[in-house]
């Protein structure tokens, strides 16, 4: 497509690298910024510069911060004994909202995936390898999709860290809650009866 | 189990058409080109939700229109329900079981057992072993869904260890490849258990259909080609390791093996007459409809197209025989002749229902 001003091909271009933007869209975008006021361009484009200059991967668990540790990693609080690892940030934005956990995290950047030419020296494997040589980690629980690439990254890293001193966990599979068991597909009630936990009294979600 | 009425539109050559079958034997009759196995596939769509011909959904609408509907209604004992399949071009297709529209399409797969016996089954002696693998696994998937999903699950590690292969960057990971072979090992162990179990409650019925229709005369085997009798999945992929990294992709395993169909020890493929491989196969198809038969306590419907074509008198009489004494269910048969395939019924004292195809309408 051709927007017959270079300055408006050149934001299309740019403004359809964006994930799920076509060319359409892109041109919608873009000719909606042009109708802006100047100063409200220049926030919106600002707010951008801003987070690339100022947000960092924090040194440790590699979850976003303005420091070099992240808010959770220097928040004494929280026990650094367990280690969460996540596939990315959205996962672990989404488990804080649960409020179920307090230790820290480990985010790996992806998961293994050789077809999307993925490899384990793509995601931040080693950095987790070196933090458990710090003999501080006690507790890896490993909370990645449920999937079959999930399931392979969770093998690989047992595997390759299986000889540190740590207790490996995987956050459970299987009915979610509120659901009849007669909607559930065969293979995941099929696992949740073989993953099945012994009844406390009291029971709660 | 049975189909008391078809009812279609735009379906394929079919403009629009409806049907009362007889609860034993139909026989479509008409001259090539008439839309005789159409009416087959219809059937066998309400079974499968799907054409045995052509899986493009949208290629089986009617030339000149942009939907189809099959209908149809099924009867069991004292209960009766009724299927419909629509589709519109660029939507995605609508199977409904009484008025309840199915989520998962798989859901369906068993509900109305149907078993084709066509000449396009030549194929599975002509082509290659994936051909026979899907034989062998679309029958075991019907009554083994965790099956199924180990079998997807392996082909999924599958393609994750041959782009490794294939990908410069993983050249020497061996400590990935060996997460995906340890994986795949334990889905094998599985996926061959079953199949080997299969084989031996299949073959039996298998060889007994092949001595009653050939009168005993020759002697063929079905055997399950496979390299897991002996070594683990694990131990293959030692073996191979070099090789597959010069091919770029895994030379061993699930995905490779193969079912053998020989005649006096020979493959039926080159050493087999064609009377002898349609006999092979109809012995094949009708063992499949046993086997179904057995598990799912019902008699599925037999679909016979066009086979009494290049067979001898012995080897029709002879399933001419099972319909007259009531060991299949529902079937229907077509035939170019309008006068054959009635008149032998007759000689067998079989009552049928008979409908004359011509150019996609009906003359009952």
């Amino acid at each position: 497509m051709d927007f017959k001003s270079k300055l408006l091909n050149d934001a299309v271009e740019q403004m359809s690298i964006l994930p799920g933007i076509g060319k359409r869209t892109a041109l919608r975008l873009v000719l909606h910024l042009l109708d802006q006021k100047n100063e409200d361009v220049i926030k919106f484009s600002n707010a951008f510069i801003k987070l690339k200059e100022h947000l960092n991967f924090c040194e440790e668990c590699f979850h976003i911060t303005e420091n070099i540790k992240c808010d959770i990693c220097s928040n004494s609080s929280r026990n650094e004994e367990v280690v969460c690892v996540v596939q990315d940030i959205r996962d672990l934005l989404a488990i804080e909202t649960t409020e179920q956990f307090y230790g820290r995290y480990h985010v790996l950047g992806g998961i293994i995936s050789p077809m999307e030419g993925i490899g384990p020296n793509d995601l931040n494997i080693k950095a987790l390898e070196d933090r458990l040589k710090t003999n501080k980690i006690k507790e890896l629980i490993l909370a990645l999709p449920a999937t079959m690439e999930g399931d392979t990254t969770n093998f690989y890293l047992f595997r390759k860290l299986q000889d540190y001193n740590i207790k490996f966990t995987m956050i459970s599979r299987g009915i979610g809650i509120g659901n009849q068991l007669e909607y559930i597909d065969e293979i995941t009630l099929g696992k949740s009866l073989l993953d099945r936990t012994e009844y406390k009294s009291n029971y709660q979600h | 189990m049975f189909i008391s009425e078809l009812s279609l539109v735009n379906f394929k050559n079919i403009n629009q058409a409806e049907f009362s079958f007889s609860p034993s034997v139909n026989c479509f009759l008409g001259n090539n080109g008439q839309g005789k196995t159409n009416l087959l596939d219809a059937i066998y769509y309400l079974s499968y939700t799907k054409s045995f011909f052509n899986s493009i959904d949208s290629q089986n609408v009617n030339f000149n229109e942009n939907f189809f509907v099959i209908q149809g209604k099924i009867e069991e004992n004292d209960s009766i329900f009724d299927l419909y399949c629509g589709m519109k071009k660029a939507e995605k297709k609508v199977f409904r079981k009484n008025k309840k529209v199915y989520k998962k399409l798989a859901d369906h797969i068993g509900v109305f057992p149907v078993v084709m016996i066509t000449p396009y089954d030549i194929n599975l002696i002509l082509e290659g072993s994936d051909t026979r693998r899907k034989f062998l696994d679309g029958l075991i998937s019907q009554f083994n869904k965790q099956y199924l999903a180990d079998l997807l699950s392996y082909n999924k590690l599958l393609k994750q260890r041959n782009a490794m292969l294939k990908d410069m960057r993983f050249q020497k990971s061996y400590d990935l490849l060996e997460v995906y072979e340890a994986s795949m090992d334990e889905k094998a162990r599985l996926i061959h258990k079953v199949r080997k179990d299969f084989i031996e409650e299949f073959t039996p019925l298998f060889n007994q259909f092949y001595r009653d229709i050939s009168s005993n005369l020759e002697h063929v085997d079905l055997l399950y080609d496979t390299d897991l009798n002996d070594h683990t999945l694990s131990e293959l992929f030692q073996l191979n390791r070099s090789k597959d990294e010069k091919l770029g992709y895994t030379s061993a395993g699930i995905h490779r093996e193969d079912l053998v169909f020989s005649i006096e020890g020979n493959p039926i493929k080159k050493f087999g007459s064609q009377g002898q491989q349609k006999t092979y196969l109809i012995a094949l198809k009708l063992a499949k409809y046993e086997f179904i038969r057995q598990q799912k306590k019902v008699s599925p419907v037999l679909l016979l197209d066009d086979i009494f074509d290049k067979l001898d008198d012995n080897r029709v009489g002879y399933i001419l025989d099972l319909i007259s004494l009531n060991k299949v269910g529902q079937c229907f048969i077509t035939d170019t002749s309008t006068t054959k395939v009635p008149s032998v019924l007759s000689d067998f004292n079989v009552s049928f229902n008979q409908f004359e195809i011509i150019s996609g309408t009906v003359k009952s």
